[in-house]
């Protein structure tokens, strides 16, 4: 029997309360995440059961226990404490899928500190300006990072102090650096959680629009409510076990349903630190006895590309239970891995500013090949006909994704920015900035976005972010940025470039410009195809239009061209 | 053939080393251990049919082909052979 039992039943008789009741929380009171994954675990007499397994890429296997991780985590909050990190401090995390970025995470809450994650692959120029946005007060790395900290630091102030999780001892700390080798320290049994309520903030996740620099998603301790609620629910997570969401911390799959989900319900996980290659997943699984794996769609993809025969070779039958999230799944995948796993992976919706699933399939739901499902219980979710904003009632037709505010988990503002949160509501819906349609079963099937923003392998690229670095490369004079279709990405980043003078095509160059946005920016950000062209679609009054390159690109119509500049 | 050795791992200490505390030599695992992404694979493969004139089929690029700089010269010379 599956957590949710009957989506209908739980539709007709939702109440967040039932979170609530489960996690022992009264409205008013203190609600703490980093203490509901570590010690309400142990009160509930789990000391000893094992929290995390993690294995990094030479194969060594760290194992941390309930109690582990509730020790660990007071000794790095305790260590904030005495460098001057106070509540609504931001501290960065900026480190691989290392065990201490998992146990940093719950430490900063712990103290009332508001923790930024960020992606760890992450170049300088993308560092800075989220680190620049944030105000940020502390930075939790590694050494391997710390030569982008060290390249930006002159320019942030506040940025007080640069911990390194590995420090190597023959060589000095530099300017605002300490080391902190959690092994290495007394570990602290007692630590005062601070008291965070239901609207302190919690989290500060960045995310990409189509203008402007990324933006601050703010959470608060209450997302705890839906997080948990939507792991139990479709995760279909039980105590015994064990669980493997392949997502980095660094986004908020990796920390929504890579750490509060799995540890608020006492769930052992397990995480690889690996590059990907389709063997080392299958024997991960195999080797963990994985039960429940929550991966993304390029993943997934990526294991069909590998082949059927691969797949033969491991025990894989400890898996019960499949889902994925990131970008829509195609029917393909869906009907793949019931074929090689007997299992359905099953599609999840949400955002980083929804902060927890929001359209799903559930277990025991009927799956449709390539819908998304539907919207979780308690969840008000319509698509609304783009010129009036009103709920369409036809199915099929399409219109914009939008849900009704109100949910536990749902953004608070975005840092440093009210101005683009107000722009998110209309109409009294929260505009999800995605296209779908409902069928009449209350299915709901993707479209696309409702901007330019690239979504490759499941994280958000900007094209402006993009944009705005290639004119910093010598031979750039101006940039087009838009996605490409890619089989395994679902979308790649494409750049139109026109050269400055004295500039000419050659492989080097193609090579230098790769290169350039993939340190400044990210590889996710790197054009993976460039194309040199004498000029770029404009309006008159001089705006490129994009949508005209990524119409020619997905082989779209071009539709009015009549504001062109060369009409 | 040393020379093709010396030259992707020179291109990929200079590309892809962010702790110079790390030693890469011809056989240290590039993909699996995350010096090299998925995504950055592409720029390190554009880079290998650029410099040798070779054009690596999406299928041959794995990364298990390219876990290694050993691996990618032999995933290379493959190719310059046929030429």
């Amino acid at each position: 029997m599956s957590n949710i039992g009957s989506y209908e039943e739980r539709v007709k008789n939702f109440d967040w309360s039932i979170s609530e009741k489960e996690l022992g929380y009264k409205k008013g009171a203190v609600i703490n995440i980093g203490w509901y994954c570590s010690d309400r675990i142990c009160e509930q007499g789990k000391s000893d059961k094992v929290a995390l397994y993690h294995e990094g890429f030479t194969g060594e296997v760290r194992k941390y226990t309930f109690n582990d991780i509730r020790l660990a985590s007071n000794t790095i909050g305790n260590f904030l404490k005495k460098l001057g990190v106070r509540d609504q401090d931001r501290v960065c995390l900026f480190m691989d899928k290392i065990p201490e970025l998992y146990l940093s995470f719950l430490g900063v809450l712990k103290i009332g500190a508001i923790v930024q994650p960020l992606f760890s692959a992450f170049g300088d120029e993308s560092l800075y300006v989220r680190l620049e946005n944030a105000g940020t007060k502390a930075i939790i790395t590694q050494r391997k990072h710390v030569g982008k900290v060290r390249k930006i630091i002159d320019k942030l102030p506040g940025l007080r102090h640069i911990i390194i999780v590995d420090h190597n001892e023959a060589k000095p700390l530099q300017e605002r650096e300490v080391a902190f080798n959690l092994t290495k320290e007394e570990p602290v049994e007692k630590l005062e959680i601070f008291p965070t309520r239901a609207e302190s903030p919690s989290v500060l996740h960045y995310t990409s629009g189509t203008t402007g620099q990324p933006k601050g998603v703010r959470h608060v301790h209450y997302s705890l409510i839906s997080q948990y609620l939507t792991t139990k629910w479709v995760l279909d997570l039980k105590d015994d076990d064990i669980y493997w969401c392949t997502a980095d911390p660094g986004w908020v799959t990796g920390t929504s349903y890579g750490i509060i989900g799995p540890w608020s319900m006492g769930v052992t996980q397990c995480v690889l630190d690996k590059g990907f290659s389709a063997e080392s997943w299958y024997k991960f699984i195999e080797k963990y006895r994985v039960t429940m794996w929550y991966s993304a769609p390029t993943a997934i993809r990526s294991l069909m590309k590998a082949g059927d025969e691969l797949v033969k070779k491991f025990d894989l039958s400890s898996l019960r239970h499949l889902a994925s999230v990131g970008e829509p799944l195609n029917a393909e995948a869906v009907i793949w891995s019931e074929k090689v796993f007997g299992l359905p992976f099953l599609d999840t919706y949400w955002q980083t500013e929804t902060g927890c699933m929001m359209i799903s399939n559930y277990p025991g739901m009927k799956v449709k090949p390539g819908s998304m499902g539907k919207p979780f219980p308690g969840i008000s979710g319509v698509v609304l006909d783009p010129n009036t904003c009103q709920p369409i009632e036809e199915p099929g037709r399409v219109g914009l994704i939008a849900f009704k505010p109100g949910w536990p988990s749902m953004m608070t503002t975005y840092w440093n920015n009210e101005e683009k949160y107000r722009e998110k509501f209309s109409n009294g819906w929260y505009l999800a900035g995605d296209r779908a349609s409902i069928d009449s079963d209350g299915y709901f099937w993707f479209i696309g976005r409702d901007d330019d923003v690239i979504n490759t392998g499941g994280h958000l690229v900007s094209p402006f972010e993009v944009e705005s670095a290639l004119i910093e490369h010598e031979a750039v004079a101006e940039s087009a940025v838009v996605s490409k279709p890619d089989q395994v990405n679902m979308e790649v980043v494409k750049a139109f470039i026109t050269l400055k003078p004295g500039y000419e095509v050659n492989d080097d160059l193609e090579l230098s410009i790769m290169n350039f946005i993939r340190k400044k920016l990210s590889p996710l950000a790197m054009p993976q195809d460039i194309e040199y062209v004498d000029s770029l679609p404009k309006t008159r009054s001089g705006k490129i239009m994009r949508r005209i390159l990524h119409a020619k690109e997905w082989g779209e119509d071009i539709g009015d061209t009549s504001t062109l500049e060369d009409e | 053939m040393e020379d093709i050795k010396d030259l992707v791992l020179n291109y990929v200490i200079n590309e892809y080393q962010e702790d110079e505390d790390d030693e890469i030599t011809y056989d240290t695992p590039l993909i699996s251990s995350g010096f090299v992404d998925s995504f950055s694979m592409v720029s390190l493969k554009v880079f290998l049919e650029k410099k040798f004139n070779i054009s690596i089929p999406d299928e041959e690029a794995t990364p298990e082909a390219f876990d290694s700089v050993n691996k990618i010269v032999d995933l290379v010379n493959g190719y310059l052979e046929k030429k």
